[in-house]
């Protein structure tokens, strides 16, 4: 039986391979970028207030920071306790153009030990995880200069 | 400059894992706070609770939750919540209801029963709640986020694994002076470099426990200080409760993202600079005037960001300060003297609390082996998730 490749969460992301990106919203009166989105109200205090339109973000930006889970997150996160626990590496990434930084999990396979303050990376689709009927896909940071 | 009001009473429960109820440890702190005080609970006008979300509908209505335990004597009732920063929010309440003339004597009381390993969040599938999703998406606990602060501080500033670990190392000599702290053994760096890594770079010894404990205050207009014969006491001279200002640019949990600073610059010192900015102005003082703080450190590496964000030191400086000894026991200012975070392990709602309950007892002079020399004027800092500055300023 095939799964159905779902995002886990709706409208955050879009798009396969190199046509993959973050999906944010930019304010039509003040150019406001927010990820993650707002749909109702512009956040900055000083816009009269404008119409909040659907943009797709930077596609690479650089490492603010980077840390890892050594540890079993608890629910909401979904793992498998009959599996022995995986670190993976989490980044913190700067977008020039949005002037944000915007967290995610690195592809697998990238640990701390690859990574720097100030490389680049760029926004990949991922898989969080995978149930009976469902594959939860996610967006995921990955070096430029990994092509793996 | 506002107004001052009296610490007529500060009381704890020890911080521990004891496998009891919130209100029990509240009920021992609150009653041990008005023994110091000499105030009877039936003569307390009002009564300001700091929430705790693990206690369920008590825990939501800590304010009533400790006044029926405590006996109901009709005492005008609050309850408050801002997470990490709800102790001094409930502080704030009490504050604000003598400084306005509408109660003479409050009664503020934090507690919490913490549960084993890593916080989470409200159970339920609850895609618009920030908390919920930075679990359910990326599994970011606490300590990921004090991960992503400590490796920047490394990148930017040039701090080292053994700067961290000399905080707990310092830190750890404090708390084994404090009976109230619940670990009371010194830490070797070494010890600290041989503990597991939990959140790249940091260590489990580097990352504050979770904890049972609780904290209270009594605290008074200075005329009912008088006639009741506390010529003396200690004041708090400012609580500065901020909120931060868009663009907020530095990421704060439990977010995914920061603001976006295009359209508008960020201000020019970041929220938690700014948190200790409103303190000090409220109260007419700057750092160079303390004699001690008491900063959150839920994790080493914060603790020197505080040195910063409270002036302490310039920016970048915080790992110079502590090498110099300048925040250790006998040094310029002495940061943490009760054992801070590291001691203590946090709990939540009462955190905040306590950390006025150890200027209360180094202002006297009365904290005994851990006494800051002729201390006159601290600060705590804190911060909750969610945008919840906390700051307190006593004076005596």
């Amino acid at each position: 039986m095939s799964r159905t490749r779902t995002p886990v969460v709706t409208g955050w992301f879009t798009g396969e391979g190199e046509e993959f990106r973050l999906l944010g919203t930019r304010c039509s009166a003040c150019t406001s970028v927010f990820f993650p989105r707002e749909d109702a109200f512009c956040r900055n205090p000083g816009c009269p207030g404008g119409d909040l339109e659907e943009i797709p973000l930077s596609r690479r930006g650089r490492v603010w920071s980077y840390t890892d889970s050594r540890y079993r997150p608890p629910s909401p996160y979904v793992s498998d306790p009959e599996l022995e626990w995986q670190p993976y590496a989490l980044i913190a990434v700067e977008l020039e153009s949005e002037r944000l930084v915007v967290l995610g999990q690195t592809v697998p396979g990238v640990t701390v030990a690859d990574l720097t303050v100030g490389m680049e990376v760029e926004v990949v689709p991922g898989v969080l995880n995978e149930d009976a009927e469902t594959t939860w896909t996610t967006w995921h940071w990955r070096p430029t200069g990994v092509t793996a | 400059m506002t107004g001052e009001v009296a610490v007529l009473g500060a009381g704890m429960h020890p911080w521990g894992k004891w496998g009891r109820g919130f209100v029990e440890y509240g009920t021992v702190a609150a009653r041990a706070a008005l023994a110091d005080a000499g105030v009877d609970w039936r003569d307390v006008g009002s009564i300001v609770g700091a929430d705790t979300v693990r206690g369920g509908y008590p825990g939501y209505v800590a304010g009533a939750t400790f006044a029926k335990a405590l006996g109901w004597q009709g005492a005008r009732v609050a309850s408050v919540y801002a997470a990490c920063a709800s102790g001094a929010q409930a502080v704030n309440t009490a504050r604000a209801q003598i400084l306005s003339g509408l109660a003479d004597v409050v009664l503020v009381v934090g507690a919490d029963a913490a549960p084993k390993g890593f916080f989470r969040p409200a159970g339920g599938d609850r895609a618009d709640d920030p908390d919920w999703l930075r679990f359910r998406v990326l599994g970011a606990t606490n300590p990921t986020y004090f991960g992503l602060y400590a490796r920047r501080r490394m990148a930017v500033h040039g701090d080292t694994l053994e700067d961290f670990a000399q905080v707990k190392v310092k830190n750890a000599a404090l708390g084994a002076l404090n009976p109230n702290a619940r670990y009371r053994k010194r830490v070797t760096a070494e010890e600290v470099a041989a503990s597991a890594v939990v959140a790249d770079p940091l260590r489990l010894l580097d990352i504050c426990a979770t904890s049972d404990g609780a904290a209270a205050l009594v605290l008074s207009s200075m005329e009912f200080a008088r006639r009741h014969g506390a010529a003396d006491p200690v004041r708090i001279r400012a609580v500065s409760t901020v909120t931060p200002r868009y663009p907020n640019t530095v990421l704060d949990l439990p977010d995914i993202a920061t603001d976006s600073a295009v359209a508008a610059e960020p201000a020019a010192d970041t929220f938690r600079s700014s948190i200790a900015r409103a303190a000090y102005e409220e109260a007419g003082i700057g750092p160079e005037d303390l004699s001690l703080a008491e900063v959150y450190d839920l994790s080493t590496a914060l603790e020197l960001q505080w040195y910063e964000d409270l002036g302490l030191c310039g920016e970048g400086e915080a790992a110079k300060l502590l090498r110099e000894g300048a925040t250790a026991s006998g040094g310029r200012i002495p940061v943490n003297a009760s054992g801070g975070l590291a001691s203590f392990g946090e709990a939540v709602p009462a955190q905040a609390i306590a950390q006025v309950c150890e200027l209360t007892w180094q202002l006297r002079g009365t904290a005994g082996d851990r006494q800051v020399a002729g201390a006159r004027v601290g600060i705590t800092a804190n911060q909750g998730l969610f945008g919840h500055g906390s700051s307190v300023i006593a004076v005596r």
